[in-house]
């Protein structure tokens, strides 16, 4: 028996493997469930290239696997700061966006970002806001706009809280509500933030970077350190869930697509992303993903709820509490590993 | 031979039952769940086959699907094989260094999975070995060898030896006396170590996401990368059939197993 | 002699080249620098990575001892080991119960136990958060019953972290005792009950020596992947305390400390080596004269 399957395996094995360097293919490395599979059908009726998805949950897996030299992707999609990083290490080719035929319908200030500067490397994909989803009818109450409400929560609150279990961005939001750099890299300041998040830990129900959807939507917690897209979707699910915009600032972020350094398909892979700074197309992506993108002309095209959503279309008068997200340097980062970890130990 | 009356050892039926309720108990959540109309996780909302539909549509996890069976037979297979050379070599062995070989055969279980998952990506990438399912398979084959191993030693080490002295005595061949006396009496053993290394290659994640080449995702890693977004009633469909396929395959070979008895 | 060579090649050299080589270059990368973004700088050696686990340099940059890694890895080894004691006492009954049964039913039985691990763990925990969680499962089923009222407050505390990580180890407690008690020959344990044997003393003098290999194979299956376990501390834990799985797993990710990571994974690896070696020591001591 244990023969039969051996030789099963060897056969399986030996069909051919189809990654071959055809032009007419395109490997994409993705978030999961970030861009809609009927959108890549389409791509691939309108183009005859193929398409294959594999997927990843962080930028920091995603990162992993091309330092350490794996991949053969011909796309990916880094967040800015990670996309930073991958350019100063040389994971990732100048493709020239800027002289993309689509290019002229990205929106300002997506268009020259401090990562990215002169779009020679990405492209914008997706982006969105870090900060506070609660639940306003289960409360009954409407809360500040301020991160006080997380760290240092009203008794109805407290023990009810989930923050996410991603140490860039609770370092980030206590950084906002104490008024310091969130890249410092004085100790005493980071001591200070510790000494914040020590303090609120009692009153975190738990921390997790997963299934926040679902755990605020069923009522598990009240108030959710969350993505802006995911308050959307929760939203969804259950009307009166709202999102801050903390007055003391939250982070910007943007995801972006781009082409590691030894892509098998380079032009399939610049056919892409010229098709998703198409409005249309990314009209559609930001439907799928519940997230904003930044291509003029698609909010004509998105859903009523995304559209009126201020969660993820932000209002004129929050923008200037948007910080971009920023890489930080080692020294930072460091800081901030020594303060994750002496709040988990 | 009729079971032992179970009377003499109360206890133990007692425990044996609860522990398998205890394995079970989260199966039938998620299939329960698996029918369930609703996206929220919350309740019960009617019943529907909508997720199976949507994982018959869904070709990535179809892909998945058919990568991790494929990728746990082989490396199940191939790590029981050299698992049982293995364990008949070093059974009442006292050459020199055979304790580092013990070691070594142990060593996968300590390394942290990350670690493994990086270091073997970048001895690939080192070496010049093309990544997609193969690679997989190869790293897999390292990592459940020791699931295979230890249960089969466990039962070597238990076998009486005299009755491999007799078979000696008998002039039968060591190649005889390991076909005709050794692997009847250890065939449990082998059964049971080729279940562990095939559930422990359809669970790896972590190695399996960072040997992979485009294309060769396999299941876990899928549905790792998923849950991200919370659990999808699609996503226990696709536990639920895994789960119908391993009682299919389990049923499939009993019966052929009988036939052939 | 060169058969048992020949024998043990396949595996040895499977192993040996693909884990014990990577291995050695993850020792090379643990003394290197770490890059700006993650990865590392080939070329330039340092002892950061090292002096790092014990060491830190406090507010007025003078070096004083940090505890917090030994906390954690007290922690997830007081945890690994409580996790194969309560498995060794489910697994071992429910073996023997498996023992007793008609031969056809134990191939079933061993089937059985292994059936739920080919669903991925992640959808089994996320079940177990259904099951635990205050207005889950269990306190519905209890209250449906008519138990009365039931207040789980389980979840996210180091009990739900205990229960999960029983859960995810159990079979490879469970198989290897029963694979050691299936030689127990049913006609001796039958005699010695005739001859005036009591069950304690049966199960101290008969079960318990034939099933010592099984437990040594069991307790090594459970305790040292247990040590690396992260999925039932974060989805069940609350990810409120950290373990070594957990904490390897970020100087990769966002730590982007890869020789921290690979230091840590070689202190992990001596421990375990080291507690072997204590053990084989003690047994060589007992059996040799």
């Amino acid at each position: 028996m244990r023969l039969f399957v051996a030789l099963l395996c060897l056969i399986v094995l030996a069909l051919p493997d189809h990654a071959s360097a055809q032009s007419k293919e395109l490997l994409l490395f993705n978030w999961s469930n970030y861009i809609p599979p009927a959108l890549l059908k389409r791509f691939e009726a309108e183009t005859g290239i193929k398409v294959t998805l594999d997927t990843y949950d962080t930028n920091e897996a995603m990162l992993a696997k091309l330092q350490a030299g794996g991949g053969g992707y011909d796309v990916v999609v880094p967040t800015g700061p990670t996309l930073q990083a991958m350019i100063r290490d040389g994971l990732v080719q100048k493709i020239d966006v800027a002289a993309m035929a689509n290019f002229h319908n990205i929106r300002p200030p997506f268009d020259h970002p401090s990562f990215d500067p002169d779009r020679a490397f990405s492209a914008p994909y997706m982006w969105g806001t870090t900060a506070i989803a609660y639940d306003k009818t289960a409360l009954g109450m409407t809360l500040d706009d301020s991160w006080k409400e997380i760290f240092e929560p009203r008794p109805a609150v407290a023990g009810k809280i989930a923050m996410l279990a991603d140490m860039g961005e609770v370092y980030s939001a206590a950084a906002y509500y104490l008024g310091l750099d969130t890249c410092t890299t004085d100790p005493a300041q980071a001591q200070k933030i510790l000494e914040l998040l020590q303090q609120q830990k009692s009153a975190v129900k738990l921390y997790s970077s997963s299934g926040s959807i679902d755990r605020i939507a069923s009522g598990e917690v009240v108030m959710h350190h969350m993505y802006n897209g995911a308050a959307h979707r929760a939203g969804l699910r259950k009307p009166g869930i709202t999102y801050i915009y903390p007055k003391e600032g939250l982070t910007l972020w943007g995801d972006n697509l781009a082409v590691p350094k030894a892509a098998p398909h380079v032009d399939a892979a610049k056919i892409f992303i010229n098709f998703m700074m198409d409005p249309k197309n990314a009209a559609e992506a930001s439907n799928f993903t519940g997230y904003n993108n930044a291509v003029a002309g698609s909010d004509a095209l998105l859903l009523p709820a995304l559209r009126d959503d201020p969660a993820v279309n932000t209002p004129a008068d929050m923008i200037a509490r948007l910080r971009p997200a920023r890489e930080c340097p080692k020294a930072a980062i460091d800081l901030r590993e020594r303060v994750w970890t002496r709040l988990q130990r | 031979m009729t079971g032992l009356s179970l009377w003499r050892m109360p206890g133990a039926r007692v425990i044996g039952v609860a522990a398998l309720l205890f394995l079970y108990l989260p199966i039938l959540v998620l299939v329960a769940l698996s029918f369930s109309a609703d996206d929220s996780l919350a309740g019960w909302s009617g019943f529907s086959l909508r997720w199976y539909r949507a994982v018959f549509a869904d070709d990535n996890m179809l892909a998945a699907l058919r990568h991790s069976l494929v990728v746990a037979s082989c490396a199940a297979t191939f790590a029981t094989a050299s698992a049982i050379m293995a364990a008949v070599a070093l059974d009442r062995a006292r050459f020199r260094g055979s304790s580092t070989v013990e070691a070594l055969l142990g060593l996968p279980l300590v390394v942290p999975e990350i670690v493994a998952g990086i270091a073997v990506l970048l001895f690939f990438v080192l070496i010049g070995f093309r990544l997609g399912l193969i690679s997989v398979i190869v790293a897999h084959i390292v990592l459940v060898i020791p699931l295979a191993y230890l249960p089969i030693r466990a039962r070597l080490s238990g076998l009486d030896p005299s009755l491999k002295e007799a078979a000696a005595d008998l002039y039968a061949g060591p190649v005889a006396c390991f076909r005709r006396i050794t692997l009847p009496l250890i065939r449990p053993a082998i059964a049971a170590g080729f279940m562990l290394a095939f559930i422990g290659s359809l669970g790896d994640v972590v190695v399996s996401y960072f040997v992979a080449g485009p294309g060769a995702t396999t299941l876990p890693v899928y549905v790792f990368a998923m849950v991200r977004m919370g659990v999808s009633p699609e996503v226990n469909a696709a536990s639920t059939l895994l789960l119908l396929i391993s009682i299919a395959v389990f049923t499939l070979s009993s019966r052929i197993s009988r036939r052939f008895m | 002699m060169i058969r048992k060579v020949a024998l043990l090649a396949p595996a040895a050299l499977w192993i040996g080249v693909f884990l014990a080589a990577p291995l050695g270059l993850m020792a090379y990368v643990s003394t290197l620098q770490r890059g700006p973004g993650g990865g590392v700088i080939w070329g330039a050696h340092t002892a950061d990575a090292y002096v790092r686990f014990l060491f830190e340099r406090d507010l007025s940059d003078e070096w004083v001892i940090n505890t917090d890694y030994l906390r954690i890895f007290a922690r997830s080894i007081w945890l690994a080991g409580v996790t194969t004691l309560l498995c060794g006492m489910i697994a071992f009954p429910t073996a023997l119960w498996m023992v007793f049964q008609p031969p056809r039913q134990r191939l079933l039985l061993v089937f059985l136990v292994t059936v739920p691990f080919w669903t991925n763990l992640l959808v089994r925990t996320y079940a177990w958060i259904l099951l635990l969680r205050t207005g889950g499962v269990i306190e519905h089923a209890w209250a449906w019953s008519g138990l009365g009222t039931l207040r789980l407050n389980i979840l996210y505390t180091p009990w739900a972290t205990l229960i999960g990580l029983v859960y995810s180890f159990l079979p490879y407690m469970i198989l290897p005792i029963y694979v050691s008690l299936e030689r127990l020959d049913r006609r001796l344990v039958e005699a010695a009950y005739d001859l005036g044997a009591t069950k304690p003393r049966m199960i101290r003098r008969v079960i318990l020596p034939l099933s010592r290999p099984g437990l040594f194979a069991g307790g090594l299956l459970v305790f040292v992947p247990g040590l690396g376990a992260f999925v039932s501390p974060e989805l069940l834990g609350g990810g409120k305390t950290l373990m070594i799985g957990g904490l390897i797993q970020q100087q990769f990710g966002q730590a982007r400390n890869w020789p921290f990571g690979a230091a840590l994974s070689f202190v992990l690896l001596a421990l375990v080596l080291v507690a072997l070696v204590v053990r084989t020591l003690r047994v060589r001591g007992r059996v040799l004269p």
